[in-house]
């Protein structure tokens, strides 16, 4: 059984995984004016960005002028993710450990900055890491040379959905007997041309107001905000070690199928709607699509049939990462058996039991996680609590 | 036998039970679009590759491709598809339809969600976006693009899983559909992850391909920042020269294939004719460097091994290798190095030949190319040659096929890929008769 033993979060809200869970525990939203490049042209002007930190104090100087900002944040992620579950990949077989990560756009601002010296300069200007700093395998590969990961390397790209199926392709390595798996996802397109790609997208919010734009499940529902950052979980298949939960079901679908997601995901878990303590929504905050998750959850738990909740309403929309931020976040929930909050809705929906505000504690034996992109892409993700904690 | 792959042994009792099939192909290559007239070119050893036309390639140090002659409207998509889909997604519905249309899928009736799409590709929309960025930036004189010029496209450009997107809906997928983007093994492995769908019982049938369409300036730019792309400009249609002592560089280049991956017996049920069993898949990193390779190969080897240890095969059992062949140096040594380690003495035995040195390196498509050729080598009992080949590297001293195709059966081929990001790949596809033993 496929086991999440180490964590490692950098969001809006915390540069790690302690400062990420006290502050959503706190209902502490990350959400203000876009501060990365002047956002007054543009239609949309809320994020959430990571906060600022020195890449000379986390990263080899070597790795600094080659990786965009989301890769520099990967790697602070791993790092710690690896740190978190105790392994040294040194000590592991030459291939026993690998990576798979989910992404979106890849290394934007990088890409941004080398196509206006192409343009601007000169094709002679563009760097030479513009080759791999900004496509969609970068984090991936960076991770397995820092870290010297041999083992099977991946890469998804599902809308906002991947870094669930990335999740799940690392538990097929895992049972395919490659003993440790780094997988999940940290994105970044906080430049004006990844701005202007996801406004197109025409799923944006509008408002100025930071506590107001993004408000899933909510009568003022007007578009999502986007933030960066992700999580990178250390998978295992020994449930011997400490561990934080077991990914004990997934399930993929794509284009009007989200609740086929949750069921079959329910499926491959062996567990019954009744005994699932917490979703942790996908949260578009697009009413058309927040009206789809509604009903779909509606329809297999029934009405107000179960907690639900979105935290990242405190960080906005990761692009990839977000689903994998939901995973981490789910899994110290089942920990200290308590729902983190959503936060800035007003009006909810009266359909769902949506978490609001602060903390709901409670004995939480799973957490299901839904991620779903405006293309249609939809993943469920099922954690369960480790046994032995069952009576704690 | 490494621990983790006596591990892999284990674990496949239990995951082998669900064989896959190969049923239908569809092909857009440079040379030749459809999969007839790519299996013509091929198998003549006759290179499509030719001065960069695209675009004004004088300020390139390599100025040569492997372009498509690809009208979309005399391909059956219609005015709106031309307009909303890049080049690369154009490309991949072409494909789609000829491979299902190939496989007989048309009045199949398995459920939506036991259909899926797994597709590669490394670099996305490149040239959508470029030509987008030049127009929102004015040339670069903007770092605050212009939002008014941005088209309703982008969205979809930005995040390239839209093509597999594209995929579902010509297949009627409601099932996993998923874009793989492992650079240049993406095409391999967008396969490997169909075929592990299928294996898996999440799927019956899996759209699986890889396709691309990089040429682009910006392009050309990086690869020439690196010296990875082949400056030999006043002989382009032989410029792609791989295990040649005088190769100097890959050749860029665009394609798609897209194979129809299907359970067996939910194929052998409605009498689909088979082209190849896909059999094993295994990815590695070199975990050494972005862009570099090991010298000995031992990442590429030990992928190789588990591919055919998931397969059940021996490494003498391969009657051809499908080389990753991308006609530079240290590539063509360093896999030269891996094959010997994997298959032992049988390495000096088995034809070994680089496709690219016709087609030229399609990025993250040409890994679905290279398995489509596979498969139509297993089909046809014919085996590629590596054209361009005259004067053989001392250190490759391998059976390359140099220049002209060779007709034998061929039951068992391994085919492989190398890419940015240290990324190892090997699939196994054998001929759909052969029982594993």
């Amino acid at each position: 059984m496929t086991v999440i033993t180490g964590i490692g979060v950098v969001t809006p809200t915390g540069n790690t995984t302690a400062e990420h869970w006290a502050a959503t525990l706190r209902a502490e939203s990350a959400l203000a004016r876009v501060r990365r490049f002047d956002p007054s042209g543009y239609r949309c002007q809320v994020a959430g960005e990571a906060p600022a930190f020195d890449p000379a104090e986390h990263l080899p100087s070597r790795l600094i002028p080659q990786t965009d900002h989301m890769t520099k944040l990967a790697l602070i992620a791993a790092k710690a993710a690896l740190a978190d579950a105790g392994i040294d990949p040194a000590d592991l077989p030459r291939y026993g450990a690998g990576v798979v990560t989910a992404a979106t756009g890849g290394g934007y601002e990088f890409g941004q900055r080398e196509l206006q010296k192409m343009w601007a300069l000169g094709p002679e200007h563009v760097s030479a890491y513009q080759s791999f700093a900004w496509f969609y395998a970068v984090n991936t590969g960076q991770i397995s040379i820092r870290h010297g990961l041999r083992g099977p390397g991946g890469v998804a790209v599902a809308d906002q959905s991947g870094a669930l199926q990335a999740v799940a392709m690392a538990r097929r390595q895992l049972r395919k007997g490659t003993p440790v798996m780094l997988t999940g996802a940290v994105d970044s397109a906080l430049c004006p041309w990844g701005w202007v790609a996801m406004q197109v997208s025409g799923e944006l919010s509008p408002r100025p107001e930071p506590d107001r734009a993004y408000r899933p499940f909510d009568a003022d529902a007007q578009g999502w905000v986007p933030g960066e950052g992700g999580a990178i979980l250390v998978l295992e298949n020994d449930t011997t070690k400490p561990h934080y939960a077991h990914i004990a079901g997934h399930a993929s679908t794509y284009g009007e199928a989200l609740v086929d997601a949750i069921r079959l995901c329910l499926v491959d878990a062996d567990v019954a709607p009744e005994d699932v303590g917490v979703v942790f929504a996908d949260g578009a905050g697009v009413p058309s699509r927040d009206a789809v998750e509604a009903a779909a959850i509606t329809a297999v738990f029934g009405p107000a049939g179960v907690p639900v909740t979105v935290p990242k309403t405190m960080t906005g929309r990761l692009l990839s990462g977000g689903a994998a931020v939901d995973l981490a976040t789910a899994a110290l929930a089942l920990r200290h058996q308590v729902i983190p909050p959503t936060v800035n809705v007003t009006r909810p929906v009266p359909e769902l039991d949506l978490v609001l505000d602060r903390p709901r504690p409670g004995s939480i034996g799973s957490a299901l996680v839904l991620s779903s992109g405006p293309g249609g892409f939809h993943e469920a993700v099922l954690l369960t609590r480790p046994k032995e904690c069952m009576t704690c | 036998m490494s621990p983790q792959m006596a591990g892999e042994s284990e674990a496949m009792v239990v995951l082998q039970e669900r064989r896959v099939a190969l049923t239908g192909i569809g092909v857009l290559a440079p040379g030749g679009i459809g999969r007839k007239a790519y299996w013509d070119l091929l198998t003549a050893g006759r290179t499509a590759t030719r001065r960069l036309s695209h675009f004004d390639p004088s300020p390139c140090r390599s100025k040569i491709a492997g372009e498509c002659d690809f009208d979309p409207l005399a391909h059956q998509l219609s005015p709106q598809e031309v307009r909303r889909l890049d080049r690369a997604a154009q490309f991949a519905v072409v494909a789609a339809r000829e491979a299902i249309t190939d496989a007989g899928l048309e009045d199949c009736d398995t459920a939506a969600l036991r259909r899926g799409v797994s597709l590669g590709c490394a670099v996305g929309t490149t040239t959508s976006l470029e030509r987008e960025y030049v127009v929102s930036s004015n040339a670069g004189r903007q770092w605050l693009v212009d939002q008014a010029y941005a088209v309703p496209q982008l969205y979809d450009y930005f995040i390239p899983s839209s093509m597999a997107g594209e995929l579902a809906r010509e297949i009627g997928a409601r099932g996993p559909v998923s874009l793989v983007s492992t650079g240049c093994t993406s095409g391999i492995d967008a396969v490997g992850n169909g075929f592990d769908l299928i294996r898996e019982g999440a799927c019956d049938i899996v759209l699986a391909g890889g396709t691309e369409a990089p040429l682009s300036p910006i392009t050309y730019a990086c690869f020439d920042a690196i010296r990875a792309t082949c400056p030999r400009n006043d002989d382009p249609e032989h410029a792609s020269r791989p295990f040649d002592r005088t190769r100097n560089g890959l050749v860029l280049a665009e394609g798609c294939a897209v194979v129809v991956l299907e359970e067996y017996e939910h194929a052998r049920r409605r009498g689909a004719p088979m082209y190849a069993e896909v059999t094993g898949h295994a990815m590695r990193c070199n975990a050494y460097h972005m862009t570099g390779l090991t010298d000995g190969g031992e990442e590429m080897a030990t992928a190789i091994a588990a591919a055919l240890d998931q397969s059940r095969l021996n490494p003498d059992e391969v009657a051809y290798v499908n080389a990753h062949g991308s006609s530079t140096k240290q590539n063509d040594r360093h896999e030269t190095a891996a094959f010997k380690r994997s298959l032992g003495e049988h390495a000096y035995r088995v034809p070994v030949s680089s496709i690219k040195s016709m087609i030229g390196h399609s990025l993250g498509a040409i890994g679905a190319l290279e398995v489509a050729a596979c498969a139509l080598a297993i089909d046809d009992g014919v085996i590629p040659p590596t054209a361009n080949l005259h004067e053989p590297d001392p250190e490759c001293d391998l059976d390359y096929v140099p220049i002209t195709a060779r007709e034998q059966p061929v039951d068992v081929v391994v085919s492989v890929g190398s890419g940015f990001g240290g990324f190892q790949s090997a699939i196994v596809l054998t001929a759909p008769d052969r029982v594993p033993r």
